[in-house]
C-alpha cells in the first residue's frame, strides 16, 4: 500500500526509533515481561507499522463489506442496517418453564429463541432411561417427545421468530418436531428460520454428545441438507462450530483450522452424495468463540471470513455469492468465566461483546456472571443481554462497518491467523482430511496440548486470571443460584407413561419399523423421522432404532 | 483380610490386591504365589502386540467378547509406557473395553512399565501367575507396541498375536528384522482401508523367505471396530494352540519360557545384593566421580564392586 | 522408585466436556502417579468395577452437568458396598458451594471447582490418602 521508496524510508526511520528512543526507554525502564503474546500465545511485537502490511493490496486481500472476499463483513451495511441477533442460549428443566423463560427474554428485547438441551436429549434418551439417572433438565430442556416439543413452542410464533437449536447428534430428530410444532400452528416448512447446529465433527473432538458412528453420521447430515434445501429453504442447516473446539483448549489459530476443516469434510460429503454444491452452501453457517484478547479475535473473524471465501471458490468451485460468505454465530468464551468474584464476568463478557462486533457477527450469545457456578439466574441473563444493547446502543462501534481494518497490527495478525490455519487444513488434509485426522488423534491433540499449556502458564503465573492467581479476596459473598427441581426426572417419567397410554401404539410401531427398514437403505430419512415423531413416537425410541441399524460410536482415549 | 483365601475363591478384589503388591515387590505376595504356584499353568496367555494405533485394545475387546461367549473366564493386562522424567503414567486402555468392565467374569488390570524396558513391566510375570490362580482360562497381555527391543512378550506368552494395519509402508522394513519372527498369528486390522491386501501380500511373502518351521503363522484381515472376522482370528489362534499342545511343543515353550524367567529372578536378585552394598557409604558415587575425572576406569571400578560380593 | 499413586479419573453420566479431567490426568501423570483414565460415559457401576480391578488409592470424578449430586455420592455408596474403605474420593467440575457440605458428607472428601490449580490437588491426593 506504499510505494517502495516511502517503505524504504520508514524502515530505516522505525530501525532509528528502535535503536534509540526504545532504546533509551528500556535502559531507563524495562519492559513488564520479557515476551508479551496474544491470549493464544502469540508473540505480540512492540509496534506495528506500514512495514508489516506492505505487502497487502486492498482489493485482493480486504476488499469492501459484503464483496469477496468478505475480509470486511459479509454485508455492506452491517450494523447500520439492522443489529446482530441477539440470541440467549436458554432452556432447563420441564418444556414449561423453559417457554416462560423464553417468553420473559423476547418481552426483554431478546431477537430470537436458542434452544438449550438436556444431556439425555442430546444423546438420544428419554428421561427414563437408565443413564439419564441425575441428568435430566440438567443443562437444558427435556424433550422426550413432540408433546414436550408443543409446549415448549406453546405462543410463540414460529412464523415470526428465528429458532436456533444446539443439537447435533438427534438433530434430524429435533427438527422433525419443529417442523411438526409449526404446522400445527399452520406455518409451512418453507416460512421457518432457524438454524440446527448438527456438527457431529466437534462432537467426537471436543464436546462429546455423539451417538452414531461418523459415516452413518455424515449421512444424516446430508439428509438434512438434502430435505432442507427443497422443503425448509430458509433454514441453516449446520452451525459448524468452533466455539467448543476453543472451550476445549484449543488456540485461535487452531479455532479456525479445526472449524474450516471440518467444514471442509462437510461440503466433501455433501458433494459426495450428489448435492451441488450451490444448493447447500448459501446455508451452512459458523459458530465461534469470543475470547478475552479482544484484538486477536477479531483478526480471527477476518482471518476466517477471507479463508473460507477462498476455499469455497478455489477448492470447490462455488459460483453463488452466498456460498463464499462465512456467517457466523458467536457465544463468549464460558471457560475465562471464574467462580471467583463472579461479578467481574460482567466485564469479562463486555470485552468479549465488543470483540464479536468489531469482528462482525451475525448474532450473539452472551454468558451470566453466575455461569462458572450453575445456570444464569433471570437477573445475571437480563445483565448479559443488556451487555449486547449497550455495545449496539451506547459504544459506537456499530456506527460505521469495520472499523479496526487498516490497523497495522490488526491486519497483520489476520494474515497470521489465516496462514496459520492454513498449514494446519494442509496437515489435516494429507492426514485424509478432517474425520481421518480425528479418528487418528491428531486435532486433539493439539488441542489437548493447548490446554494443558496454557493451564501451567497460570498455575506458574505466567498468565494473569483476575481473583484467581491474582488479586484473590476471601470469598464469602454467597450468591443467589439457580436451582434445577430434582423432580424434573420424575414429572418427565410420568409424561412418557401418559404419552404411551394414550398414543395410538400400533401406528408408533408401524412408523418404526418403517424407520427402520429405510435407515438400513441410502433413502433420505428425514419423511420417516417426521412420520415418527408425529405419531408420538418417543426421542428414545426413534434413535433406538437408528442405534440399532447404525451402532454406536466407540471413544478411544488420545491423551 | 487374607488375600489368599479370597483370591483362591475367585475375588475381584484381592486378586486386585495381589497384583498391586507384586508390583511393589511386596515380600508377602510372592509367598502367596510361591504357595498357590502349582495351581498356575491352566491358564493359556496370549500376548498382543503391534504399533501404537494399530487397534490392540479393541482387538483384544472383541476378542475377549467372543471367549466370554464360550463361557470362558478371560484376564486381560494392558501395559502402557511410564514417563522417564517423571515416573507416572496415562494408562488409557481400558476405554475401549468399556463393556467388558461389568462382565464378573473379565478381569482388566492396567500397568506401567515403571522403567522396564521390553514391552511390559516387570510385573507382568507375577499379574500372569495371580490371574491363573484366580481362575482365569485365558489371559491376554497387551503389550506397549512394537519395536527392535520390545520383544519380552515371547517370554512370556503362548501365542504371540502381532497386530498390524495396512500402509504400514516403510515400518515394514524396520520391522522385519526379528519382530516378525516372534509371531504366531498376524491380524491386519482396519481391513477396510486401502491396501490391506497389499499389507497381507507383503507379510505372507517375508514368512515364505523365512520358512522353518512346520508351522506357518496365518494372516487374518480382520476389523476390530466393525467387528468383522473376529471369530476367524479367534480360530486361528486356537490353531496355534492346539497345534502346541498336540506336538507338546507348549510344555517346550513354557520350559524355555520358565528358564529365562529364572535367570531373569536371579539376575534381579544378585543385582540388588551388589548395588545394595556399592550403595552403602556411597562407593557408587564415588567411584563415579573417579572414573569421570579420569583417575579410575570402568572396569576397575567393576571389579571393586563385584569384590564386594565375594568378601 | 517410590511405588506411584494409582488413580482412577473418570467422567461419570453424559457430560462430554473433558479438557478438565483430561488436564488434570496429564497433571497427576507428571507428578508421578498411575493414572488409569476411563474416558466418557461411565456409569457409578463401571467406574466402581475399574477401581476394584485396578486396585487404586484414589477415585477423581469429574461432572459439568450439574448432575453430581446424584452421582458422586452413588460412586462413593457402591464403593463401600464393595467393602471398599479406603480409596480417597474426589470430584470436579461445576459445583455450587452449597452443594459441597452434603458431598463431604455422602464421603467425597475433596471438592475442587473451577479455577483450582492442579498443584493443590496433587498436594491434597499426596496428604490424604490412605494406608493399605
Amino acid at each position: 500500500m506504499y510505494d517502495e521508496k516511502k517503505l524504504e524510508q520508514i524502515k530505516s526511520s522505525f530501525v532509528d526509533w528502535d535503536e534509540n528512543k526504545v532504546g533509551k526507554q528500556l535502559s531507563k525502564n524495562p519492559e513488564r515481561k520479557e515476551t508479551f503474546t496474544t491470549g493464544s500465545d502469540k508473540k505480540v511485537e512492540r509496534l506495528y507499522t506500514p512495514i508489516d502490511t506492505a505487502e497487502m493490496d486492498y482489493e485482493r486481500d480486504l476488499g469492501y463489506p459484503g464483496e469477496y472476499p468478505y475480509t470486511r463483513g459479509v454485508q455492506p451495511t452491517m450494523y447500520r442496517g439492522r443489529f446482530w441477533t441477539m440470541r440467549q442460549y436458554a432452556g432447563f428443566a420441564t418444556a414449561e418453564e423453559s417457554n416462560k423463560r423464553y417468553k420473559y427474554l423476547l418481552e426483554q428485547g431478546q431477537t430470537g429463541l436458542s434452544v438449550a438441551f438436556d444431556l439425555p436429549t442430546q444423546i438420544g434418551y428419554d428421561s427414563d432411561h437408565g443413564l439419564s439417572e441425575g441428568e435430566v433438565g440438567k443443562v437444558g430442556v427435556a424433550i422426550d417427545s413432540l408433546r414436550d416439543m408443543e409446549i415448549l413452542f406453546d405462543g410463540i410464533p414460529l412464523d415470526k421468530v428465528s429458532t436456533s437449536m444446539t443439537i447435533n447428534a438427534p438433530a434430524s430428530v429435533l427438527l422433525a418436531m419443529y417442523i411438526a410444532v409449526a404446522e400445527k400452528q399452520g406455518v409451512s416448512p418453507d416460512q421457518l428460520r432457524g438454524t440446527i447446529q448438527n456438527d457431529i465433527l466437534k462432537e467426537y473432538i471436543a464436546r462429546g454428545t455423539y451417538i452414531f458412528p461418523v459415516e452413518e453420521s455424515m449421512r444424516l447430515i446430508t439428509n438434512i441438507f438434502e430435505y432442507c434445501s427443497k422443503e425448509v429453504p430458509k433454514w441453516n442447516t449446520i452451525s459448524i462450530s468452533g466455539y467448543h473446539i476453543r472451550e476445549a483448549g484449543s488456540t485461535a489459530a487452531q479455532e479456525v483450522a479445526f472449524t474450516l476443516a471440518d467444514g471442509i469434510a462437510y461440503v466433501d460429503a455433501a458433494i459426495k452424495a450428489g448435492l451441488d454444491v450451490d444448493d447447500f452452501a448459501p446455508r451452512l453457517s459458523f459458530f465461534f468463540n469470543a475470547h478475552n484478547d479482544l484484538l486477536e479475535e477479531v483478526s480471527k473473524y477476518r482471518a476466517a471470513r477471507r479463508l473460507w471465501a477462498r476455499i469455497m471458490k478455489e477448492r470447490f468451485g462455488a459460483k453463488k455469492e452466498k456460498s463464499l460468505q462465512l456467517k457466523f454465530h458467536t457465544q463468549t468464551a464460558g471457560s475465562t468465566l471464574t467462580a471467583q468474584q463472579p461479578d467481574n464476568n460482567i466485564v469479562r463478557v463486555a470485552i468479549q461483546t465488543l470483540a464479536a462486533v468489531l469482528g462482525g457477527t451475525q448474532s450473539l450469545h452472551t454468558n451470566s456472571r453466575d455461569e462458572a457456578l450453575a445456570l444464569p439466574t433471570e437477573d445475571s441473563v437480563r445483565i448479559a443481554l443488556r451487555t449486547q444493547q449497550i455495545v449496539a446502543h451506547e459504544s459506537g462501534v456499530t456506527e460505521t462497518v469495520d472499523p479496526l481494518a487498516g490497523s497495522y497490527y490488526i491486519e497483520s495478525l489476520t494474515n497470521d491467523i489465516e496462514k496459520e490455519a492454513m498449514d494446519y487444513i494442509e496437515k489435516i488434509d494429507n492426514l485424509g482430511g478432517a474425520p481421518k485426522a480425528i479418528e487418528k488423534g491428531f486435532i486433539q491433540k493439539e488441542i489437548q496440548n493447548s490446554a494443558y499449556k496454557y493451564q501451567m502458564q497460570v498455575e506458574e503465573q505466567e498468565r494473569i486470571v483476575v481473583g484467581v492467581n491474582k488479586f484473590r479476596i476471601e470469598e464469602k459473598d454467597k450468591k443467589e443460584l439457580l436451582k434445577v427441581d430434582p423432580h424434573v426426572e420424575l414429572l418427565q417419567k410420568k409424561k412418557i407413561e401418559k404419552l404411551k397410554s394414550t398414543r395410538d401404539n400400533e401406528k408408533v410401531e408401524e412408523a418404526l419399523e418403517v424407520l427402520k427398514a429405510k435407515a438400513e437403505t441410502d433413502e433420505n430419512l428425514m419423511p420417516f423421522i417426521i412420520d415418527a415423531v408425529k405419531e408420538y413416537a418417543t426421542l428414545g425410541e426413534v434413535c433406538g432404532v437408528l442405534r440399532e441399524v447404525f451402532g454406536e460410536y466407540e471413544q478411544s482415549v488420545i491423551l | 483380610m487374607n488375600i489368599e483365601e479370597r483370591l483362591l475363591k475367585g475375588d475381584k478384589r484381592a486378586c486386585a490386591r495381589l497384583i498391586s503388591l507384586l508390583e511393589n515387590n511386596d515380600e508377602k505376595a510372592v509367598d502367596i504365589i510361591k504357595r498357590q504356584y502349582h495351581k498356575t499353568g491352566n491358564a493359556y496367555v496370549i500376548g498382543v502386540t503391534g504399533s501404537p494405533g494399530s487397534g490392540k485394545s479393541t482387538l483384544t475387546d472383541r476378542l475377549t467378547k467372543e471367549l466370554r461367549a464360550e463361557g470362558k473366564k478371560v484376564g486381560i493386562l494392558a501395559v502402557d509406557p511410564t514417563s522417564p522424567f517423571s515416573g507416572g503414567a496415562i494408562l488409557g486402555d481400558r476405554i475401549r473395553m468399556s463393556d467388558l468392565a461389568l462382565d464378573k467374569d473379565v478381569f482388566i488390570r492396567s500397568m506401567g512399565t515403571r522403567g522396564y524396558l521390553g514391552g511390559v513391566s516387570k510385573a507382568t510375570w507375577g499379574a500372569v501367575k495371580a490371574l491363573d490362580i484366580y481362575g482365569c482360562d485365558y489371559i491376554f497381555i497387551e503389550t506397549v507396541g512394537v519395536g527392535q527391543s520390545e520383544v519380552d512378550i515371547v517370554k512370556m506368552a503362548d501365542t504371540v498375536l502381532m497386530v498390524m494395519i495396512p500402509n504400514m509402508g516403510d515400518d515394514i522394513q524396520a520391522i522385519k528384522a526379528g519382530i516378525m519372527e516372534i509371531a504366531d498369528v498376524f491380524a491386519i486390522n482396519k481391513s477396510d482401508l486401502d491396501g490391506a491386501d497389499k499389507t497381507k501380500l507383503e507379510i505372507e511373502m517375508n514368512l515364505d523367505l523365512n520358512e522353518k518351521s512346520d508351522y506357518r503363522p496365518p494372516v487374518e484381515k480382520v476389523s476390530a471396530i466393525k467387528n468383522e472376522d473376529i471369530d476367524v482370528l479367534l480360530q486361528k489362534v486356537r490353531d496355534h494352540e492346539n497345534y502346541l499342545k498336540e506336538t507338546g511343543k507348549l510344555h517346550e515353550r513354557r520350559r524355555r519360557n520358565l528358564k529365562v524367567e529364572i535367570v531373569q529372578l536371579v539376575e534381579e536378585e544378585l543385582l540388588k545384593m551388589i548395588m545394595q552394598k556399592a550403595l552403602e557409604g556411597d562407593l557408587l558415587e564415588e567411584l563415579s566421580h573417579q572414573v569421570e575425572k579420569r583417575t579410575q576406569d570402568p572396569y576397575t571400578a567393576k571389579e571393586k564392586i563385584i569384590s564386594l560380593i565375594r568378601e | 522408585m517410590d511405588k506411584p499413586i494409582r488413580v482412577l479419573v473418570a467422567k461419570p453420566g453424559l457430560d462430554g466436556h473433558d479438557r478438565g479431567a483430561k488436564v488434570i490426568a496429564r497433571a497427576l501423570r507428571d507428578a508421578g502417579m498411575e493414572v488409569i483414565y476411563t474416558g466418557l460415559r461411565q456409569t457409578p457401576e463401571q467406574i466402581v468395577a475399574a477401581a476394584v480391578q485396578e486396585d487404586v488409592d484414589v477415585v477423581a470424578m469429574s461432572i459439568l452437568s450439574g448432575a453430581h449430586n446424584h452421582l458422586f455420592p452413588k460412586v462413593v455408596r457402591l464403593l463401600r458396598e464393595e467393602g471398599i474403605e479406603d480409596v480417597l474420593v474426589l470430584g470436579g467440575g461445576v459445583i455450587p458451594e452449597d452443594d459441597i457440605p452434603g458431598l463431604v458428607e455422602a464421603g467425597v472428601e475433596g471438592i475442587f471447582t473451577p479455577g483450582t490449580p492442579t498443584k493443590e490437588v496433587i498436594a491434597f491426593i499426596k496428604e490424604n490418602i490412605k494406608k493399605k
